[in-house]
């Protein structure tokens, strides 16, 4: 009797995520969300995920990204249609961030500029269920003033919330469909800790797997993170529509 | 009118301020080098250092990018252009990126300056309350890296003093620079006082400290820049 020849071969019976369209996996998007959205210049926008969320209608929004748009598509064509009420941000400018200066200018829109590690960590510390944490940046500049200073071992530190968001919006290379993640070079940068940290994570993929097709020792978004799943086999690159002129909608 | 006529351009170019800074970074180290005439450092480090390149927005051990068209715009560093990946890169996300910055990781940072002052202040990311605030991963940097120089010219456009007793622009970070390189000298940032290290050829210490608003303390020998032509 040979038991190796009657052991089950190991099932996939873990949780899967929802693979859905665009439209319907932001269908449920209220105005006065809270929107995650991964991306470092032109690396990483989930631009398809942006457009569906022009077309779904959402206003009002809080967006966290490191930028604040380039051009006229994606999160620049977000704010140009007055969805975005307040972005939190590190860095608004751009090649081309007319949407954003416009906006801001004219008073239609809140900005809270933050270093970008400390971006990171809220954000990470949002998704690990830290609600705050000290850091020695920014520390006697006005980016600490009205926030609590702390000395530990006497050097100053300044204390800085977690940011939880009620959704990300991010792009990845590879998704299984228990939802583990693989990126792209850099654009995976704030990827990995928005799904940490949003209440539901839409992860637009180049290349839907199936489960035990991604190594386990080399997924990057543990399934748990991820909430729903939009294939984009044919995902277009921000850098490339902006070098177009391109325009959405 | 002759070309000898002409008097010499007295000063560092830009290359040759990011040369002189290259000189300096040490064997060994890993290294974020700011956009602009920080990152051209990168190209005049001496044969045989091994230094790596961080960049924050998630890679470690990068280098010069594909030729313009070929492109991939998934690989960009800080100032979104196009980079590639050396032998023994890795990719990261953006809070282990920030994680090697403000875990004081990264042995040295460079930046660019608006402002310095002798205490080691720094300002950098506002010229004063107009405009847009944008400041990137600038103060994570100075609050976080061990080592922070600045490469700048000596002077503004105007004229105006960049080295001085106290920043009156928004400061980036509070005593946090050690070491400035200008077009017209070498400056150490210790004990609350601005060192001269080295001097541009044709400029004396009398005439540079008129073009700084804050003391310049001389100790031992002084080196005279000799620069490559760049």
């Amino acid at each position: 009797m040979t038991s190796v020849a009657t052991s089950p071969a190991p099932k996939a019976s873990g949780v899967l995520k929802p693979v859905l369209s665009a439209a319907e996996a932001l269908a449920d998007v209220p105005d006065g969300a809270t929107v995650l959205i991964g991306g470092f210049g032109g690396a990483g926008n989930p631009v398809e995920l942006i457009h569906a969320l022009i077309d779904q209608g959402a206003r009002e929004l809080t967006v966290v990204n490191n930028n604040a748009g380039n051009g006229d598509v994606g999160l620049a064509a977000l704010i140009r249609e007055k969805r975005v009420a307040k972005i939190i941000c590190s860095f608004p400018r751009a090649a081309s961030a007319h949407a954003f200066t416009d906006e801001y200018q004219a008073g239609r829109i809140e900005l809270e500029t933050v270093p970008q590690g400390t971006l990171a960590e809220r954000i990470r510390a949002g998704g690990a269920g830290v609600p705050a944490f000290y850091t020695r940046t920014s520390v006697g500049t006005p980016l600490a003033e009205g926030k609590e200073i702390r000395t530990f071992n006497g050097r100053d530190y300044v204390m800085e919330h977690a940011i939880t968001g009620d959704y990300a919006l991010v792009k990845c290379l590879r998704a299984d469909r228990m939802g583990n993640l693989t990126y792209s070079k850099s654009a995976r940068n704030f990827a990995p800790i928005m799904c940490m940290a949003a209440e539901c994570a839409v992860v637009q993929a180049v290349e839907l797997v199936e489960p035990g097709d991604i190594d386990p020792e080399t997924v990057v978004t543990p399934g748990i993170f991820t909430g729903r799943i939009v294939h984009t086999p044919h995902a277009v690159q921000e850098q490339v529509l902006f070098e177009q002129g391109a325009r959405y909608p | 009118m002759n070309a000898a006529a002409k008097p010499k351009k007295i000063g560092l170019t830009r290359a040759q301020m990011a040369w002189r800074a290259a000189q300096d970074i040490p064997n060994g180290s890993y290294v974020n080098l700011g956009i602009g005439m920080p990152e051209l450092a990168a190209l005049y480090v001496p044969e045989g250092r091994h230094v790596t390149y961080h960049t924050e927005n998630g890679v470690l051990g990068f280098g010069e990018g594909p030729p313009k068209g070929e492109e991939d715009w998934d690989l960009v560093n800080a100032g979104k252009k196009a980079i590639g990946l050396l032998p023994g890169a890795s990719i990261f996300h953006h809070a282990d990126s920030f994680a090697m910055i403000r875990g004081g990781h990264i042995d040295l940072a460079i930046l660019g300056a608006f402002q310095i002052a002798p205490n080691g202040d720094l300002a950098n990311w506002r010229a004063g309350n107009e405009g847009i605030p944008a400041v990137g991963g600038a103060m994570d940097l100075v609050s976080g890296a061990k080592e922070v120089w600045c490469i700048t010219d000596h002077t503004t456009r105007e004229g105006e003093a960049k080295l001085m007793e106290a920043c009156s622009y928004p400061l980036t970070g509070i005593g946090c620079v050690t070491r400035v390189y200008t077009d017209l000298a070498v400056i150490h940032v210790t004990g609350g006082r601005f060192v001269l290290k080295a001097i541009a050829e044709g400029i004396t210490v009398e005439e540079l400290q008129a073009k700084t608003a804050a003391p310049l303390v001389v100790e031992g020998d002084i080196e005279v820049m000799a620069p490559p032509a760049l």
